[in-house]
């Protein structure tokens, strides 16, 4: 398939991440990325799309500092993660959030404790978490179940406390890996109202997904990637099926 | 660190505990097992050392001076002895004493018959050491003064001395770095089954940007209360075993108080606490880190 639209041209002055041929290889020689080019901008929300094998999840790895690259070069708020320093790793992922489509909360401890570990980890005082922890809380709308355990809420709560929990440390850039995957389609759809709400609020999103019908509804930026390749990069995009 | 977050690293340490309660006890019960070999063992050796210490208290080497010797000269040599650094406390006894000892001893009223000194040229110095392996050392530097016509020493005594105070040595080293490597191989164990265990909260910590230390610490935490409760377990068993033994065998066998003089609890425990202690810490100290350090690279 053909490259519907490439987005080239000079870095913008409020550029977030940028990625400059890029490429990833794993140990057995099979390549992950593929020379890939992309420049996201402050503020933006962008759907990174892609069947099974497309590098998708790489490229989340890649914007974590999980992994390096193999050749290029990669950006983040400044960061330059072909080449940062070990020590200076965490400092730079306090400006991330993320969320996963399996929630990954912590099953002994309740909702509050979830959210307030995300403080107590960047070093918060405890007058801090008290004041923040609920206010987040209110936000995605479970102010009343702070006392719950994860497996006494539903899906969509679950990933309602995982947002709480990204958003608490007020990051620059929210990562969501398949936020929906595990939801049925109205705890879906509110997740994604929430995510459009922190970004409307100014957080980037970066919502990395298979939700075709959600991709399609929203219109925003599209990046849809093949084989590691980068194949369209739409600003009101929609899911591209693989032929 | 704030304030919280030490707290809160401590409380995680205890955290990690309970919740790997098996694996803790499990390290709890070898390290005081250990730890409780180690304390047995440094009360039996500290006391035999301190009977040997006795027993190499009464070990002497006498010097007898050249005939006709004048007293300066004796006096000048008793100086010169003295001045060593081996030497702990020397008695001069002169030719009479030497002869009254003898007679007492050995001959009782049949001595009286004698009208002159037999023992003339036994005016001696009777030289007790610190180490009773310098015995060596000194008696060839006695010999080399001028005015010592000879040098009488017990070369058994010492020898054997030396031999078991060098083998105690050895054994208490071989036994305690035996003890040593299994603790820190069971607190090994322990941590990075704990780490396995909270892989999937380490992991959401190095997301959210933990450092090494913040993701570490409560691992270090969790070694180290091993090792502390480990090492303060057997400390009680051991002080009142040790009363019992020891009322027992002074007791039991008083004809070996005149031979054996035991070192006083107080004393035993002035050192085991504290080394104890100490061992329990750096056991779990050590454990928890080479672990951490090899299994959590954040």
């Amino acid at each position: 398939m053909a490259v519907k639209k490439k987005r080239k041209g000079p870095v913008v002055e409020n550029e977030i991440i940028t990625l400059t041929n890029v490429s990833k290889a794993y140990s057995t020689g099979a390549p992950a990325l593929k020379d890939v080019n992309l420049h996201i901008s402050r503020g933006e929300f962008v759907f990174i799309v892609g069947d099974s094998g497309s590098g998708k999840s790489t490229l989340i790895k890649l914007l974590l500092r999980e992994l390096t690259v193999s050749s290029g070069y990669i950006n983040v708020m400044g960061y330059d993660l072909s080449r940062i320093k070990h020590r200076k790793i965490p400092k730079f992922r306090r400006n991330l959030g993320i969320v996963f489509q399996d929630f990954r909360l912590l099953k002994d401890r309740n909702v509050y404790e979830n959210v307030a570990f995300a403080q107590r980890i960047i070093q918060k005082s405890n007058k801090e978490i008290k004041k923040n922890v609920p206010s987040i809380l209110a936000i995605v709308g479970l102010a009343g179940k702070y006392k719950a355990k994860p497996r006494q809420l539903s899906g969509g709560e679950q990933q309602r406390v995982a947002l709480a929990r990204a958003l608490v440390n007020q990051p620059t850039i929210l990562l969501a890996d398949e936020p929906t995957g595990n939801l049925d389609p109205k705890n879906s759809w509110e997740i994604m109202k929430l995510l459009e709400q922190i970004n409307e609020n100014g957080t980037t999103v970066i919502v990395v997904t298979h939700n075709r019908e959600i991709v399609n509804a929203m219109q925003k930026r599209v990046i849809t990637l093949r084989r590691g390749v980068i194949i369209s990069d739409e600003e009101k995009g929609g899911y591209i099926d693989e032929d | 660190m704030r304030i919280n977050t030490f707290f809160y690293t401590l409380k995680q340490g205890f955290r990690n505990i309970f919740r790997n309660k098996l694996f803790s006890l499990a390290s709890i019960a070898t390290i005081a097992a250990c730890l409780f070999l180690f304390g047995i063992f440094y009360a039996v050796v500290a006391n035999f050392q301190h009977i040997v210490k006795n027993a190499e208290e009464g070990v002497s080497v006498w010097v007898f001076f050249d005939e006709g010797i004048e007293d300066v000269r004796i006096q000048q040599i008793g100086d010169m002895i003295a001045k060593r650094p081996e030497v702990a406390k020397m008695d001069f006894i002169s030719a009479e004493e030497a002869w009254e000892s003898f007679r007492d001893e050995y001959l009782g009223e049949y001595g009286d018959g004698f009208t002159e000194n037999p023992l003339e040229n036994s005016a001696n110095y009777q030289v007790y050491l610190n180490d009773v392996s310098m015995q060596s050392a000194l008696v060839t530097y006695l010999e080399s003064i001028e005015g010592v016509r000879m040098v009488n020493r017990s070369e058994l005594v010492a020898t054997t001395l030396t031999g078991v105070n060098a083998l105690i040595a050895y054994v208490s080293v071989g036994i305690i770095a035996i003890l040593l490597a299994v603790s820190i191989f069971l607190i090994s164990n322990t941590v990075a089954i704990g780490i396995s265990v909270r892989k999937e909260e380490i992991n959401i910590m190095k997301y959210i940007g933990a450092t090494d230390f913040f993701v570490r610490s409560p691992f270090v935490v969790e070694g180290i209360m091993i090792g502390l409760i480990g090492a303060a377990m057997p400390l009680g068993f051991i002080y009142a075993i040790y009363n019992v033994v020891l009322t027992y065998v002074t007791d039991r066998f008083p004809q070996l108080s005149s031979l054996l003089s035991f070192v006083a609890v107080e004393e035993v425990f002035n050192v085991l606490v504290p080394v104890s202690l100490g061992l329990g810490v750096g056991i779990g100290f050590l454990g928890s880190i080479v672990t951490v350090r090899r299994h959590l690279r954040v």
